[in-house]
């Protein structure tokens, strides 16, 4: 591929493009080697990985706590909430919760729905409220703090791709610990992977109902009026694989949907307590049978056909088309260079679906560079771009109410497509109007002695529009300086 | 697709002309406006779009179909007792769950559209959205919606002098989105006023770097305006500033609303899509403002414990007939002169799935209401639910064609010439005709 030679505005692209925005003095260091900056977050994988913690734990252990407060539960309904429950409700229990409240935030948070609650009446909520709470601030901080910005980006270009909404029940206390678990691990890794540990992921299958369905066929389905759902089959046939027009067909639908039955998650006393919290397949609700998707007839015994059928639609023609066309509108433009999308198609086929391989094939490609920044930057980046540039102490909180505001609530995406990726959705008159309002609200955050002029120059670098420039320099205060330099176009796109 | 990019261009030059010059230039269009009709009656209508496919054998039951109970099994309506239809024509039965839509059906002010479909045949809800707002015959790209591209076409849009449009959300839906001006608004918006001196700076640098920021802008502003009022009692109205600075026209104070005797509140996770629906009314019934509206309610994918009876849906429903109340009482005496048609992009299986819910389908209901309805009847070319009838044996087949009843109200209620209707509204669409006698 024909390298082009570095120009002034690349610091910035290499930046905003395909980071979260600079952070004082970026500009300037990178300014050399916008390109090799970029490629060098892809050195070391597993900086695009959040570890477990106490306040972050992993999904077996979310389905545990979400288990032991239905428990309680029980026994608070039964009993009543007053009196017994605070002997019901293990007292060390209730101490650590409530000691694993953020401390950076002055004040309560504003992250989940101001809404206090008598928590010990209501464990249930009370657990899936407070992992929700810890993976947000995570998962806002990391994007913060980051210096390999383009590992977040391609993150968050997955995690939507593959989404889960946390307003379908257990989800909400998982859907953070899926992204960690599922996305994030594979991010620099092959698409198959990726796809595998989505598909087996329990959040998956509780958000698209698979744990729902059952062969109508099957030992345990037989005589009974419980059968097969559809749901998750259709969207890894049309969102996740092969895309809407990919070519597949209701048959292919249905088939599929059977071969997936008995993939589920473990819970209950039938299952050991290895298998708790994680995916399981159970015979017992599997559809017996071949069946046939795509013309390929699958007839391995159990859970093998599903991961057949997964692995060849990861290697599908059709999904490389797909997630080609898919990239390149979320990095470079609604309407990307054919030519780009051709080139990361290209790559993913070539490479089995080497997904670092495609994040590098798009930074190397001269397209993917060229101005103008067209794309709107949506709102968690655009909260996450002032956090960076201002150094701003914004509790994590008050970052995700403001993503709420402006229309885009982490994890709570209202359809399985997840977030749209065009300018349209994002540009409403109401949420660009809210933009201003942050936009004071960051302006009286900084000390008075800042330039607009300096700090200006310092994160739009040498190719900021004259009108910028004119509109900061000759605003009436500093104040209303930063509010129009936020409000550019240099900061709004991308 | 040719069809459609012509008209569309033509559309953005008209309305560039009309941003230079005015609002004369609508001569310009001059599709031959049902003259008599202009300046005697201000018609409003509101399109309201159902996202997730809803199931419409739950919402208007056939339960003197044969196969009804068989196929739905426990997703029946019973005949009598708790959760019991109720009675529309004998044949179908309403959902309980929607006792004010009933009484709409009772005053001739609601007609049940049933079996009915868009043009989309497959079952994916994007897709199927698509072709339900575009208004194309077809799967395609669309940056336009059917309501916007017809705002252009309209005789007189009202008596609006800003927007023609009201699209209720954060993000304009494809229905609405087109060439003519359209206004969105979020109930969320407010705040403290922005400071005049910046918004002016602002709108220089972008009206010199970004034209979709500074359109984008401009609009939130003038909400800001509108929803200042629209945020108080109905009879503060009086007195309320105009859409935009056009026109020398006075305000007029809004009339009084009628008061509803007390109803149980509705189940909280609607409470803002009805508040969005009371707001609308609110910008509908304001002197100057747009008359033609759209909003949309989420949620209707029912794969599973679709709680037809009590539950998810009937929850759902409730909470679309207090929507509907809202926005009926809401308008006031302008309800007179007011259609509201509810879609959805597609129906759901016939049959009951194995957990108790229902998959993507085909046929399905459409609900048109309002005080210009010619209503109290169920509009049905009526397939069967036996085997052999069902769409691909599963689906309720679909009889009738969405775009009959939407062109029918265009062309009847709004003026909208069949010309336009069968070109640049809903393309390729010559052969199918606008129903006749929907509206009073």
């Amino acid at each position: 591929m024909a390298q082009r030679p570095t120009q002034p505005r690349d610091a910035v692209t290499a930046l905003r493009r395909f980071g979260l925005g600079p952070k004082p003095g970026d500009v300037g260091k990178i300014a050399a080697d916008p390109r090799g900056y970029v490629l060098g977050a892809l050195a070391n994988p597993a900086l695009a990985r959040i570890d477990n913690s106490p306040e972050l734990e992993p999904s077996p252990a979310v389905f545990a706590a979400l288990e032991e407060a239905r428990i309680e539960q029980v026994i608070i309904r039964t009993f009543g909430d007053k009196g017994p429950a605070a002997v019901v409700v293990p007292a060390a229990k209730v101490a650590s919760a409530t000691m694993a409240a953020p401390t950076m935030v002055g004040g309560e948070p504003t992250a989940v729905k101001p809404a206090p609650r008598a928590d010990q009446s209501q464990p249930v909520g009370k657990v899936r409220r407070d992992a929700l709470r810890e993976e947000t601030f995570a998962r806002i901080n990391r994007a913060v703090a980051t210096d390999t910005p383009f590992l977040e980006r391609l993150v968050y270009f997955w995690s939507n791709h593959f989404c889960v909404s946390i307003t379908k029940g257990p989800v909400r206390a998982l859907a953070g610990s899926f992204e960690r678990e599922a996305i994030r691990p594979h991010v620099l890794g092959k698409f198959s992977e990726m796809l595998s540990a989505v598909e087996h992921h329990p959040a998956m299958l509780i958000f698209l109902d698979n744990v729902q369905s059952m062969g109508p066929n099957s030992p345990a389905g037989v005589g009974r009026d419980k059968g097969l759902n559809e749901n998750l089959a259709r969207e890894i046939l049309e969102l996740h694989t092969l895309g809407v027009d990919g070519g597949y067909t209701q048959a292919d639908v249905t088939n599929f949907a059977r071969i997936i039955t008995g993939w589920t998650y473990g819970q209950g006393e039938m299952v050991t307590a290895a298998d708790q919290g994680r995916f399981i397949f159970t015979p017992n609700r599997h559809e017996p049978g071949a069946f046939p998707v795509l013309g390929k007839t699958y007839a391995q015994p159990g859970r093998a056909a599903g991961e057949a059928v997964l692995a060849d639609l990861a290697r599908h023609p059709n999904t490389a088309r797909n997630i080609a066309r898919k990239m390149a509108r979320h990095f470079v433009s609604d309407n990307p260079p054919p030519v780009l999308v051709a080139a990361l198609e290209k790559s993913f086929r070539d490479t089995g679906g080497d997904l670092a391989a495609l994040a590098r094939t798009l930074v190397n490609a001269p397209e993917a560079w060229e101005p103008p920044a067209a794309k709107i930057v949506p709102p968690f980046d655009f909260t996450v771009s002032l956090a960076r540039g201002f150094d701003l102490k914004t509790p994590p909180g008050e970052m995700n109410r403001l993503c709420n505001v402006l229309g885009q609530p982490l994890w709570q995406v209202t359809s399985p497509k997840g977030w749209p990726d065009n300018d349209d959705s994002w540009m409403g008159p109401s949420p660009i109007r809210e933009r201003l309002r942050i936009a004071e609200q960051v302006a009286k955050t900084l000390p008075p002695s800042a330039d607009p002029r300096t700090v200006l120059a310092d994160l739009a670098g040498p190719a900021v529009t004259e009108h910028t420039k004119l509109a900061v320099a000759r605003a009436e205060t500093r104040q209303q300086a930063f509010e129009l330099m936020i409000m550019s176009p240099d900061f709004m796109r991308r | 697709m040719d069809t459609l990019k012509t008209g569309c261009r033509e559309h953005l030059a008209l309305s560039r002309r009309q941003l230079m010059a005015g609002t004369t230039s609508l001569a310009l269009w001059c599709l031959l406006p049902k003259a008599a009709i202009a300046g005697t009656r201000d018609p409003r209508f509101l399109t309201i779009v159902l996202r997730g496919a809803l199931d419409g054998l739950a919402l208007a039951a056939p339960v003197g179909d044969p196969d009804y109970v068989r196929l739905r099994g426990k997703l029946a309506l019973p005949k009598d007792g708790a959760g019991a239809g109720l009675p529309l024509d004998g044949f179908f039965a309403l959902n309980s769950a929607m006792p004010y839509l009933a009484g709409l059906y009772q005053k001739r002010e609601a007609i049940i559209i049933h079996a009915v479909a868009t043009p989309y045949r497959a079952r994916s809800h994007f897709d199927g959205q698509d072709v339900l707002e575009s208004g194309l015959p077809g799967v395609a790209i669309s940056e336009t919606g059917w309501l916007n591209r017809a705002l252009s076409g309209m005789p007189d849009a009202g008596k609006t002098e800003g927007h023609k449009g009201l699209a209720m959300g954060a993000v304009v839906p494809l229905v609405m989105r087109g060439p003519a001006s359209v206004m969105s608004w979020t109930p969320k918006a407010n705040g403290l006023p922005l400071r005049e001196n910046t918004v002016e700076r602002l709108m220089d640098l972008y009206a010199h770097t970004d034209t979709g920021l500074a359109k984008a802008f401009a609009e939130g502003l003038e909400i800001d305006r509108v929803a200042t009022v629209s945020a108080q009692p109905a009879g503060a109205m009086a007195g309320a500033p105009m859409m935009t600075n056009a026109g020398p026209a006075a305000p007029k104070p809004a009339p009084a609303q009628p008061v509803a005797p007390a109803q149980p509140q509705p189940p909280r996770p609607f409470r803002d899509f009805i508040d969005t629906a009371e707001a609308a009314a609110k910008f509908m019934t304001t002197a100057g403002g747009p008359r033609i509206g759209a909003l949309s309610f989420d949620g209707w994918d029912t794969h599973a414990n679709e709680g037809v009876i009590t539950g998810q849906l009937a929850n759902k429903f409730g909470g679309l007939d207090a929507a509907i109340k809202a926005f009926g009482e809401g308008m006031g005496p302008a309800w007179k002169d007011t259609a509201v048609l509810i879609v959805t992009e597609f129906g759901r299986t016939a049959r009951t799935n194995g957990t108790e819910g229902t998959d993507h389908g085909t046929g399905t209901v459409a609900i048109l209401l309002g005080g210009a309805v010619k209503g109290g009847r169920v509009l049905a070319d009526w397939p069967g639910l036996s085997d052999a009838n069902l769409y691909e044996s599963r689906d309720l087949k679909p009889t009738r064609d969405l775009r009959t009843i939407t062109k029918g109200i265009l062309r009847d209620h709004l003026g909208v010439p069949d010309g336009a209707l069968a070109s640049s509204v809903f393309p390729d669409s010559a052969k199918v005709k606008g129903l006749d006698g929907l509206m009073a």
